[in-house]
């Protein structure tokens, strides 16, 4: 029997795993793609630092080596079902199920797809991308800044709470990384290109995180991204495959039109298709807002309802990659006296 | 009684939180609990034809009337068409076209308008 199994390889995962390591415990991951990293794997540079996010994963990948940590790629993890000793059998998509004291959930987040949002045209107008795309672009080239039609922008928007804080998309939560994300992003297009405007709009700016608050007052003395309070109500194409966007400045307290040359939408987190598919296995309660419910948020934000089964990361609510590996690290001495006790 | 909130008087411009006259918004949160959500995206006005040809600016009657503020409302009210399209991009679920609704029925009923 394995004492720690974990779900995920994301940088949750790998992080629970190399601290039960330091801890003593063994431990097994097991991820769904044929690498590990997660989303990480998708980011160009991390806010707050503008460091490369490969830097994170290549540190990682070097933990693992070196603590001989085991993983099982491209395994996803169907079920979860809690044995009468108090122990779980976890099922894969490989026919292999495995016995283990404990599990971690450390499956993490998925982004919310922009396509529900017909009004705003993704996949339907060329220009409109989501802010997951842009970092994409960013990882691919970087010497000039051009738009999908291969133009260097005039104008660029960054739409804010695009399927968060929105009744219509079903989320009503905020994901709390698109804020920043957005002030980062912002800055980079103006590096890239400084001779391109850049618009940010939103409802409230949630700029919570050390170093948020400085990056924020960068994009705006330094680089003139503007910030304008108000929700994009609609988009249209115009012949030249520019876009409309129609808003209200809500300080002005005027409707305005605008055009650009490129939408970017500041797309949410949502719960993991896998997270309904464990709570249907095992009993595990979730939130309204369909991620894990932590059994206490303050004093027990690790554990679940079921003893034994543990969370790390994304899979509980909207973290930045610093809240990630805390609440990773905090998994590990959880699980730590749960099993030595 | 009414004079008292309008522009022409020489009040303070300041807003008295204390004594605000509260009949309207608390006729329209009873009937519509979901106006209290309001977040004053501007989606609402942004949306709105009425707001695009006209100064008529739902978002900003509805912090008017929480405001108590009820100058000109009635003739503003009197632009929206009541075509619901401000109700189909509100985030936050607002029945927005019954909150107007309810404004027009809750100036005549508290007699709020000369
Ligand atoms: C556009 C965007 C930009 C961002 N930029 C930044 C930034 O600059 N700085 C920052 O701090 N944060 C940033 N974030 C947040 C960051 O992505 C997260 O904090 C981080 O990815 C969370 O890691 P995680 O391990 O919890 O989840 P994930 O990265 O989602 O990893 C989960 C892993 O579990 C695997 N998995 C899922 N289900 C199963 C299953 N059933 N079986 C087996 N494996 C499974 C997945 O394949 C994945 O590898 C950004 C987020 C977005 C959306
Ligand atoms: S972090 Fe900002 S953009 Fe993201 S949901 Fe929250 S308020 Fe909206
Ligand atoms: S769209 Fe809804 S939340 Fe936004 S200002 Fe209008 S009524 Fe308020
Ligand atoms: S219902 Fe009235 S306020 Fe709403 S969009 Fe139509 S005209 Fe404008």
């Amino acid at each position: 029997m394995i004492d720690v199994l974990i779900i995920g390889g994301g940088i949750a995962g790998i992080e629970t795993a190399c601290s039960l390591q330091e801890l003593g415990l063994e431990t097994l991951i097991i991820e769904k793609e044929k690498q590990i990293g997660g989303h990480l794997n998708n980011w160009d540079t991390l806010f707050p630092t503008k460091r490369s996010a490969s830097e994170i994963l290549e540190y990682y990948t070097e933990q693992i080596r070196k603590k001989s940590i085991t993983i099982y790629l491209n395994t996803t993890v169907t079920s979860i079902r809690k044995q009468d000793d108090g122990s779980f059998e976890v099922y894969t998509s490989r026919e292999v199920s495995f016995k283990s004291k404990t599990v971690v959930m450390a499956h993490g987040f998925s982004l919310f797809n922009a396509q529900r949002k017909e009004e705003y045209g993704y996949k339907i107008y060329e220009n409109v991308i989501t802010s997951a795309d842009l970092e994409q672009t960013f990882k691919q080239n970087n010497d000039v800044f051009v738009n999908p039609m291969g133009k260097i922008p005039e104008r660029v928007a960054f739409i804010h709470c695009v399927g968060s804080r929105d009744e219509k998309s079903g989320n009503h939560y905020c994901s709390k990384v698109c804020c920043i994300t957005a002030v980062k992003q912002a800055i980079k297009v103006k590096q890239l290109s400084p001779q391109t405007q850049v618009f940010c709009f939103y409802m409230d700016l949630r700029l919570y995180g050390r170093g948020f608050e400085e990056m924020y007052r960068e994009a705006q003395e330094k680089w003139g991204v503007q910030f304008i309070r108000g929700r994009l109500s609609e988009v249209a194409e115009n012949i030249d495959g520019s876009l409309q966007l129609k808003a209200e400045d809500t300080l002005a307290a005027r409707p305005f039109k605008m055009s650009v040359d490129m939408l970017v939408l500041m797309v949410g987190f949502e719960a993991n298709k896998s997270t309904a598919l464990f709570h249907n296995s095992c009993g595990v309660a979730c939130t309204e807002s369909r991620f894990i419910q932590p059994r206490h948020h303050h004093l027990s934000a690790n554990a679940t309802n079921i003893d034994g089964l543990f969370t790390a990361g994304t899979s509980i609510a909207p973290l930045s990659v610093f809240d990630t590996l805390n609440h990773a690290k905090a998994a590990a001495f959880a699980i730590h006296s749960y099993i030595t006790k | 009684m009414m004079k008292q909130f309008g522009y022409n008087s020489l009040k303070s411009r300041t807003i008295d939180y204390k004594n605000i006259n509260t009949t309207l918004i608390s006729y329209i949160i009873k009937n519509e609990p979901s106006f209290s959500s309001c977040i004053s995206c501007g989606s609402c006005t942004a949306t709105c034809s009425a707001a695009n040809l006209t100064f008529f600016n739902i978002r900003r009657l509805n912090i008017q009337i929480r405001l108590g503020e009820f100058e000109n409302i009635r003739q503003e009210i009197d632009k929206c068409m009541l075509c619901g399209k401000c109700l189909l991009v509100c985030p936050r679920g607002i029945n927005t076209r019954n909150v107007i609704m309810l404004i027009k029925k809750g100036l005549v009923t508290f007699n709020l308008v000369e």
